[in-house]
């Protein structure tokens, strides 16, 4: 079957994709079939359109009212591409773990649709969606917490197996884990120890593991390496790069770390208060940004090198982000833009690529989401 | 892809061993540069050499029990209760109903060690015929309240919502029943000598407490990462309540019950002292203890002894649980 064209403005993809979720999904072998099928490297294999999740704020103890509604993640859109890794940056409470969990369909989203290969995965449950669930896993934060404290490491990477009992005959399975022990680097023979017996770094592997234990394409990494000390950081940043390489897997990689994110990320996405602010090849977005926001993060990053640090221009943002209760009209950012005008407060910016910029061959060309969206050299590299 | 370690795989034996052994630290020095700062070197202070079976929490606990000398002694006097009220002539070979006035509260002598109570009878024989009432009121008590309040109370914490407000409400009421009370009015409508009306009735003013517990251990572990983990591999809700939030939620709940235990039996004879528990010819220590209550000055061997028998009792079921609770908690080990 077709799949949908690689396009990049977001708006032509939609109606695309929803022909070809229209004709398909009838029953759960279909979807199972359109899982099946191959996506080359550079097609869009996550399409994410529009995505909204609102937890209701209520009042009452008998009888519950909805007064409002928390919104942590308010009408977002991105492609991943077959193989590559977009990183998701932004600072606590935008939003960034909240994403993570409605494509993982963790969490039910409020609107929009995730589209992979096609099919809506919002939209699926019961047989369909545990399908899904083969090819979209996911590395959490808290290498601690993530791994159940009575499980032995050869239980908890074998989990997968039991619970996809397709994917490895029984007699198999002892061997795959350690087979995947050693694919994460970590000792095989470790199989009968307890998440408790590891240091985070080696137990962020064993997430890891059990992240590949299904053979995904997808892999959400919601913050992997943020609780791990800086030097088991590049370790785990390092095998993931490696295995993504091996296995041909497609990365979201959500992290708070810019550095870090340049690192690893093919594309960044820039998320403020439940909306992408900007998004491009992390050349476009760490060289060339053009929203404030993104400006205003990277004038942050340290620069090591002390005569490169008297010149750079620091941007200090003030007051806090807003609440995502009571988000600001219009531009979300405008509350703490130095360049807000009156324009900002009832006109909401799209995410496209800014009218002045189109048409450009330029790596300022990519899509911001900002009235004034120009280019400021913040990290002082020029 | 690496080469498959075929060979460090299932359980081999002398030579395969080994040579398992050999692969193993090779494989450390070769891949685990960093494996300092956490896991122990193989056959470390764990005994965890390579080569072994495929070890589940349970059958690691049982390791652990099988080597902790609280659980041994315990277990030991445990397993005595239970012989002794399934067979109680084994020890005892008079009859705890045959009483001779004559002898009311005579102390200890030959043949009959323990003396008599105010009725006469054979205190240690009563003693011994009185395991059985009290083991089976404590025991099947205490199982019927832990399933049942571990059932509800875990259903409300996993659901929530409206499921939770039903369910806790529903233990809120039983909550509020007065034990003593509540025990005069129900049972006195009772007519059947048997320990089993006895036993519902504690089980249906005794469950709400595990239920509570239960519900908050349930709603504890069901937030931790690993049952999203679980969730996101498309596991069952059976899944992942019996696997991942069950094991991590069942130790308050047993600790709670096994203390609750003792006063199930304790609770049993307040009510055959209030005359709605259970009735004489049943023989039990909480009809002799509140019987001998009143001559504690006079006789004190007739409180002594059925009360001593309790309190062995009840102890051992406390560390019994005590060391259970122990062995399932990987992190003591």
């Amino acid at each position: 079957m077709a799949e949908p064209k690689k396009s990049d403005e977001t708006v032509d993809a939609t109606p695309n994709v929803t022909e070809i979720v229209q004709q398909d999904a009838s029953t759960t072998s279909e979807v199972e079939a359109i899982l099946d099928t191959r996506v080359d490297r550079g097609e869009p294999i996550l399409q994410v359109r529009n995505l909204v999740k609102h937890f209701p704020l209520t009042s009452g103890i008998l009888v519950k009212k909805q007064v409002g509604a928390v919104k942590a993640v308010d009408g977002i859109s991105f492609d991943l591409y077959q193989g590559e890794t977009l990183g998701i940056v932004g600072e606590s409470g935008c939003g960034k773990s909240t994403v993570a969990k409605l494509l993982m369909t963790l969490e039910k989203a409020t609107a929009g649709e995730v589209f992979y290969k096609g099919q809506d995965i919002t939209k699926l449950s019961g047989r369909a969606l545990k399908a899904v669930r083969r090819n979209i896993q996911m590395v959490f934060q808290d290498p601690y917490t993530s791994l159940n404290p009575r499980m032995t490491v050869g239980d908890i990477i074998g989990e997968p197996f039991d619970i996809h009992p397709e994917v490895a005959p029984k007699g198999d399975r002892r061997r795959k884990v350690q087979e995947l022990l050693d694919v994460v680097g970590l000792n095989p023979e470790y199989i009968n120890r307890y998440p408790h017996q590891f240091s985070g770094g080696q137990r962020q592997r064993i997430g890891i593991a059990r992240g590949l234990a299904l053979n995904p394409e997808i892999i959400i990494c919601d913050e992997p390496v943020s609780a791990l000390d800086v030097s088991v950081q590049a370790q785990v940043i390092n095998l993931m790069d490696k295995l993504q390489g091996e296995f041909n897997l497609s990365y979201i990689f959500i992290a708070h770390d810019l550095s870090i994110v340049r690192h690893i990320s093919d594309r960044v996405g820039v998320m403020y208060l439940g909306k992408m602010a900007e998004i491009g090849t992390d050349e476009q977005i760490y060289e060339h940004p053009t929203h404030p926001y993104t400006q205003a993060l990277l004038s942050a990053v340290p620069v090591p090198d002390p005569e490169a640090r008297e010149h750079r221009e620091r941007i200090i943002l003030s007051g806090d982000i807003p609440s995502p209760a009571n988000p600001p009209s219009g531009c979300r950012f405008r509350t703490r833009c130095w360049k807000v005008q009156d324009r900002c407060s009832t006109e909401v910016p799209l995410l496209a690529i800014p009218e002045r910029f189109q048409g450009l061959d330029s790596p300022v060309a990519h899509e911001s989401a900002c009235h004034f969206a120009e280019e400021k050299d913040v990290v002082g590299a020029a | 892809m690496p080469e498959p370690y075929d060979d460090g795989a299932i359980a081999g034996t002398g030579a395969g061993g080994a040579m398992d052994l050999a692969t193993s630290e090779a494989t450390t020095l070769e891949q685990q540069p960093s494996a300092a700062s956490g896991g122990r070197a193989p056959g470390g202070p764990l005994g965890t050499g390579p080569s072994e079976k495929p070890r589940s929490l349970w059958s690691d606990a049982w390791r652990d029990l099988r080597r902790n000398p609280v659980f041994i002694i315990s277990g030991l006097v445990i397993l005595f209760l239970v012989v002794i009220s399934l067979w109680p002539s084994l020890i005892a070979d008079g009859n705890p109903l045959q009483c001779d006035l004559a002898k009311a509260q005579e102390g200890s002598q030959p043949g009959h060690p323990f003396g008599y109570n105010g009725q006469g009878c054979d205190v240690y024989t009563r003693t011994v015929y009185g395991a059985r009432t009290s083991v089976t009121v404590g025991v099947c008590t205490t199982v019927g309240v832990a399933l049942f309040g571990s059932f509800v109370g875990g259903l409300a914490g996993f659901f929530g919502g409206g499921w939770d407000a039903l369910l806790s409400r529903v233990t809120d009421i039983f909550f509020g029943i007065p034990v003593v009370l509540g025990g005069l009015v129900f049972l006195s409508v009772v007519t059947s000598a048997t320990v089993w009306p006895v036993i519902g009735f504690m089980i249906l003013l005794g469950w709400p407490q595990i239920a509570r517990i239960a519900r908050g251990s349930v709603i504890t572990a069901k937030q931790n990462d690993y049952v999203q983990a679980a969730r996101a591999l498309g596991a069952s809700n059976s899944r992942m309540l019996l696997r991942h939030i069950a094991p991590n939620a069942v130790a308050p709940v047993i600790v709670v019950a096994t203390i609750a235990l003792g006063t199930y039996i304790a609770l049993e004879a307040t009510l055959s002292y209030l005359g709605v528990g259970l009735k004489p010819p049943t023989v039990s220590w909480g009809i002799d203890i509140s019987a001998a209550s009143q001559y504690i000055r006079n006789a004190p061997h007739m409180l002594l002894w059925p009360a001593g028998a309790l309190a062995i009792t009840v102890l051992a079921f406390i560390m019994l649980g005590d060391a259970v609770r122990d062995a399932l908690d990987p992190k003591l080990r």
